[in-house]
């Protein structure tokens, strides 16, 4: 796969990887992370070094808080009344709940990805690849044009919609539609991209190009991936953390993690144990 | 007849389907059909309900329609006592009132409404919510009383000497200053107008699934970028139909009107002059119209009052189907923020 994205910091080649999560630097810092709704707790202090350009998957039972967890990295909560969110969360060192730090361009930098895919439905294919840079107030045309084409090849859109840019993004199919959110989300060229269970809704041959696609991914990007599934897991994530209850069980490499994992609970639910 | 799902099922053919036959309680078809029947007979009774209307009222003008013919739209005097009649100062006052009273009241509501679903603290959405509903079961007479008595006095001494000193060089509010007038009855139509339609938007703007939302958060968007981008897009043709509810009720208003308009059969320039509608026009003099003439001419003015809802109606439909750019996406707020290139 050659991508023409440039590339800052020269990509570790994706053949040679790392399997101890301590020694690739990391793109997320947690630690300690606490999150409550209400006085409902439903993240007990988790700390997690989230490594660059690699695929973390995060994995767990319904309810666990892995939604909660992945919107914590991206301030999604903001919205939400009576969140209490303590601990720290460092992006590439940076402390992202720092007062100083504007939410705004924070999500610039962090790009999601949803369950279900959500084109917004009045604009064009185009129009929905190219409005994050529309909201960043990039106006010229040849860089948005550019953009366009970038974002919609590296979601592996390109060549099913290049001719037909100006059709509604409703009118795309399931997993279309989800490669195009994909496209949104790295047009603006975010650091980070959080995907929350992005293959849930699709089927099989949908889910297997949007893994390779992550796969692909990750020579740019550090990604976050929720998931349910653990083959898809098993699959597509570099490292996996698996959550039970609000807390970090096991943080490993997906290989480790799946073949030997230390923690009992782990095992229980690998093997199926718990929902 | 058997042989296509005997294959399906072949030990046990039809067996769902034969217990469903002989079942004893009333199967769903006669319902069905039940309901199908009172539905069509619904339907056609709004028909035979509307031509009776229609007939009724034409049958009642026919007199002015055969003296007149078009001529009575375009008519500007009405005189019942010289018998003179013709309806165009009603058409003007009405259109005007209703138009004034549109184009402060639909902002005016949809940015209540937004307000109140996208920036307003939780805490304050609940009591103004009520207020809203509150101020739209209020009913005509009373609201016509209060302007009446508050808002007219206000506009005569307070409002109305400040506009024509500020605009003074604008006709539209040159002239005497009465008080009563043209403007008076669109800034009660508009007050009237202003919570339904807000009632309406907000029930709008909750239906905008909150996963566009998140998708503009997702992306950096402000809070005003996401009504821009993800609100307002999504229920800008939904809107246009509020507001179109909105002149609807705007056109066919009476009491209120009535009291505070001035009621005087003239085309005048300036907004302070009085003015008189449609609906004014039947409600005053219906009771003490004595000569058949000036009883046709009434009812001529009704079916105009009719035609000119239905006209409204059938272009501001035509507009929410056709002019999905009314609240075009395109132009979005493009302010320069630092971005990684
Ligand atoms: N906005 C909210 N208000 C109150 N409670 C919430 C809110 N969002 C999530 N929760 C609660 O937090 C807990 C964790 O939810 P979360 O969505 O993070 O789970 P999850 O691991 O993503 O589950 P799933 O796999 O089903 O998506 C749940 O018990 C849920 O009820
Ligand atoms: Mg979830």
């Amino acid at each position: 796969m050659s991508r023409s994205l440039p590339d800052p910091e020269g990509s570790a080649p994706a053949s040679s990887r790392e399997t101890d999560p301590q020694k690739i630097p990391a793109a997320f810092q947690i630690e300690e992370l606490r999150v409550a709704f209400g006085s409902r707790p439903v993240l007990h202090g988790i700390s997690l070094e989230i490594p660059a350009r690699q695929v973390t998957g995060i994995i767990g039972p319904s309810g666990c808080g892995k939604s909660t967890f992945l919107r914590t990295l991206n301030r999604m909560h903001e919205f939400t009344p009576g969140v209490r969110i303590q601990g720290r969360v460092r992006l590439f060192g940076e402390d992202i709940y720092d007062p100083k730090v504007d939410p705004i361009l924070l999500r610039r930098r962090v790009g999601m990805v949803f369950q279900k895919s959500n084109p917004f439905p009045t604009m064009s294919i185009q129009e929905n690849v190219l409005v994050g840079l529309r909201l960043a107030g990039i106006r010229n045309r040849s860089l948005l044009e550019e953009r366009l084409e970038e974002a919609l090849r590296m979601a592996a859109l390109w060549n099913e919609v290049k001719d037909r840019l100006h059709a509604p993004g409703t009118e795309l199919s399931g997993g279309q539609q989800q490669r195009l959110c994909i496209a949104r989300a790295l047009a603006v060229r975010p650091e980070v991209l959080l995907m929350d269970e992005p293959c849930s809704a699709l089927d099989p041959i949908a889910t297997a190009q949007i893994e390779s696609l992550i796969r692909d991914l990750r020579e740019h990007y550090s990604i976050v991936l929720v998931t349910h599934n653990l083959q898809e897991a098993g699959r597509t994530a570099d490292f996996t953390a698996f959550f039970l209850e609000g807390k970090l069980i096991e943080f490993e490499s997906t290989k480790k993690l799946f073949t030997n994992p230390h923690q009992k609970q782990t095992e229980d639910y690998l093997t199926g144990r718990y929902g | 007849m058997k042989g296509r799902h005997a294959d399906r099922f072949p030990n046990e053919p039809f067996r769902a389907s034969a217990a469903l036959r002989n079942a004893s309680f009333a199967p769903g078809w006669i319902l069905d059909k039940g309901f199908g029947i009172v539905a069509v007979a619904m339907g056609i009774s709004v028909f035979v309900l509307a031509g009776l209307l229609g007939w009724e009222l034409y049958r009642g003008a026919e007199k002015a329609i055969s003296r007149y013919g078009m001529a009575f739209l375009t008519g500007s005097q009405w005189d019942p006592v010289a018998g003179r009649f013709g309806a165009l100062p009603f058409l003007y006052g009405t259109f005007l009132s209703s138009a004034i009273a549109l184009l402060l009241a639909f902002p005016l509501s949809v940015a209540t409404a937004l307000f109140l679903t996208e920036l307003a603290p939780v805490w304050l959405r609940r009591p103004v919510l009520g207020l809203i509903d509150i101020m739209a079961a209020v009913p005509s007479v009373v609201w016509g009383l209060w302007a009446m008595f508050e808002m007219v006095p206000w506009l005569r001494q307070s409002a109305f000497p400040f506009l024509q000193k500020a605009f003074h060089w604008l006709p539209f509010f040159q002239g005497p200053i009465y008080g009563v007038s043209l403007l008076a009855g669109a800034l009660v139509i508009a007050i009237m107008i202003t919570p339904i339609i807000t009632s309406l938007a907000i029930e709008i703007l909750r239906s905008v699934p909150p996963t566009l939302r998140e998708a503009a958060w997702a992306l950096g968007a402000t809070r005003w970028e996401v009504i821009q981008v993800a609100v307002l897009p999504y229920g800008r043709s939904a809107l246009v139909g509020a507001g179109v509810l909105g002149l609807g009720r705007a056109l066919g208003e009476t009491m209120a009107v009535t009291m505070v308009i001035g009621n005087r059969p003239e085309i005048l320039l300036s907004l302070f002059a009085p003015g008189y509608t449609l609906a004014s026009v039947l409600v005053n003099e219906f009771a003490e119209a004595t000569s058949e003439e000036h009883l046709s001419a009434l009812f001529a003015i009704g079916l105009t009052l009719v035609a000119v809802t239905l006209i409204v109606n059938f272009f501001a439909r035509l507009l929410i189907h056709n002019v999905p750019f009314f609240f075009s996406p395109r132009p979005l707020p493009l302010q320069p923020i630092e971005t990684k290139q």
